[in-house]
């Protein structure tokens, strides 16, 4: 069967309605209530800053407060709250279900199970990007909240205020592709997926110091390459900042090979899991 | 079971599945034609294992399944003609009735319009028509087996699997339930049902499969079944007006066991090991001036085969 003779329609559908399924339990799960206080933690952070701003009466900068906004993303934002707010959406999308001793429903239906992982992965990655998009939109009012609106205006407009609200928005979105497609895998292959989220934890984390080949093979590797400011200049290792071994990017590599790399990742690591999920059988008995 | 081609059947061939080191099912050779099929065994026997092998839920260790021709490793195709139902009480979250049935047709390709026509049809089939807005959650147990049904049939499939699906019911939605697997069954379906409450599967299937400890002890018609069990001779009962007198003639034939009054007095209960001779010893009483009412086996159901060949590992009900 050539490509074009392939049910695509089908597919199609049958995707739209695994993702109908699965977007109200992502989004309005009362278990997943606590990746939304994850992603709101850095917008209640700017916004107790701003409000001490204000209430200081102190003049803030402009260039220092968007460098802050670059540090608190990069070590934070992407490295802690996508990552497991990821891990708690993507990682349960099979595994909740064998929990809740519902995934056979999925396998009883004349559906490939490729297709039901595509349709979970599109559901978690749209509630991923609704919820951490917000996030990220929201960070940046609250931070530039309190300046003059002259000042956000001219930032906005003829600055890179907008390009650089693009490529946070554009970051966070690959954030959630990349994080999302091994956090989806870790669900299918393991049965506690606790420890392959410490392992690649520890492995984002030590990035910078990896080999460059090896470097290749993280999410945050191209992630770091696609920030649109620079981490300041006290975190580098010319300074012997305890954290400077996170924020080095030796090699960075262009805007398009890094989206490029981290779709073909995340692809690689999508396909490997669906091998995974065809033979995956249902066995409640013992979880 | 074998007079119809290998496509139209549900086959295994020298299937086996272990989990681990603990055995489910061992050497199991089978092919079920259409009609009702009953899977009986005590708990652990292996009754749901082999629904899971035939629907793809788990991957047999060893052997070959077909059904109908198709391998349960091809979910795509297999569950457009395979409905089942399973024993597991769960349920996705926050689903009703209606939603519940609907999605799963949703999910098998269909528009909009069909799969509201085919929900509301499987729905009103099971009879929970009234209740198919409300939420799974707030369901009895026996609607929440029924609405497993519903999505079961809800495809028109040729072949339905029944994990203990009467498990639940009260009587009356019992008896309407098994109005229902005859009426499928009488449309050519093959109708896999496992169930503990012998009684009832002697009233419905056709044939049966009786399992232990993870091996088919027998399969075919239940009568087929108890003929083959040569230790345990043959029980008839026959119902005359001079019980006595019959009893002093058959007792006089090598091939009576025993023969005992039956308690209200009209019948007499006779063992025999040659059963086809004592239909004609019997033949030849009746013109003899014996009065014989009625003539039946009294131990051809499944209890009885049941506890010949497996004996009293659980008790029946």
């Amino acid at each position: 069967m050539s490509v074009r003779e392939l049910p695509w329609s089908l597919w199609r559908h049958q995707i739209a309605a695994v993702v109908r399924l699965e977007l109200k339990k992502n989004l309005f799960a009362r278990r997943g209530l606590w990746i939304y206080l994850l992603a709101l933690a850095p917008v209640l952070l700017y916004a107790a800053h701003s409000f001490f701003v204000i209430k200081s009466r102190w003049r803030g900068n402009f260039g220092e407060e968007t460098h802050h906004f670059a540090a608190v993303f990069q070590f934070f934002y992407l490295r802690l709250v996508i990552f497991f707010g990821c891990v708690g959406i993507f990682a349960n999308l099979f595994r909740g279900e064998v929990l809740d001793k519902s995934l056979h429903y999925y396998f009883l239906a004349p559906l490939r199970r490729e297709v039901l992982l595509v349709g979970k992965y599109v559901s978690g990655l749209l509630a991923a990007a609704v919820i951490f998009s917000c996030s990220t939109l929201l960070q940046l009012v609250a931070l530039y909240w309190y300046f003059d609106s002259n000042q956000i205006q001219d930032y906005l407009y003829h600055g890179n205020g907008l390009l650089h609200v693009a490529a946070y928005l554009g970051v966070t979105l690959l954030a959630c592709i990349g994080y999302g497609s091994i956090f989806l895998a870790a669900g299918v292959v393991f049965r506690n997926p606790l420890v392959p989220t410490l392992v690649v934890l520890l492995w984002e984390t030590i990035n910078g110091v990896l080999p460059p080949l090896l470097q290749k093979c993280s999410v945050i590797f191209y992630l770091k390459s696609l920030c649109p400011v620079s981490v300041p200049a006290e975190i580098t290792l010319d300074h012997g900042s305890p954290l400077a071994f996170l924020a080095v990017n030796v090699n960075p590599a262009s805007t398009a090979m890094a989206v490029l790399g981290l779709l073909t990742l995340s692809v690689a690591v999508l396909a490997l899991s669906s091998l995974r999920l065809r033979r995956m059988q249902i066995d409640y008995g013992v979880e | 079971m074998n007079d119809v081609a290998p496509n139209k059947r549900i086959v295994f061939e020298d299937v086996s599945k272990f989990y681990g080191e603990v055995l489910g099912v061992n050497r199991v050779n089978l092919s079920i034609p259409s009609g009702i099929t009953s899977l009986v065994g005590p708990n652990g026997s292996g009754k749901t294992t082999l629904m899971n092998l035939m629907t793809g839920l788990v991957e047999p260790t060893r052997g070959r399944i077909s059904v109908l021709g198709l391998s349960p490793r091809q979910p795509e195709e297999l569950f457009r003609l395979l409905g089942y139902c399973t024993q597991y009480d769960s349920f996705p979250r926050g689903l009703t009735g209606y939603q519940f049935v609907y999605s799963y047709l949703r999910l098998s390709g269909c528009g909009h319009a069909k799969a509201s026509e085919l929900t509301v049809q499987a729905i009103d089939r099971v009879g929970l028509g009234e209740a198919a807005q409300r939420s799974i959650a707030s369901y009895s147990k026996g609607m929440r087996q029924r609405i497993k049904l519903a999505q079961a049939i809800c495809h028109n499939p040729a072949v339905l699997v029944l994990d203990e699906p009467l498990n639940g019911l009260d009587p009356l939605i019992r008896a309407e339930t098994i109005a229902l697997f005859r009426a499928l069954s009488q449309q050519g379906l093959h109708l896999i049902i496992s169930s503990h409450v012998l009684h009832e599967v002697d009233v419905i299937s056709d044939q049966v499969v009786l399992l232990s400890n993870g091996y088919v002890v027998a399969e075919g018609e239940i009568r087929g079944v108890r003929d083959e069990i040569q230790e345990h001779p043959m029980q008839i009962l026959i119902r005359c007006n001079n019980p006595g007198a019959l009893a002093s003639q058959v007792f006089l034939q090598d091939y009576v066991v025993e023969a005992r009054l039956h308690h209200d007095g009209r019948g007499l209960l006779v063992k025999t090991r040659d059963a086809d001779r004592f239909y004609l010893l019997l033949n030849r009483i009746a013109q003899n001036g014996i009065d014989i009412e009625s003539v039946a086996p009294a131990d051809d159901d499944v209890l009885s085969v049941y506890e010949y060949l497996i004996g009293t590992e659980e008790p029946p009900q």
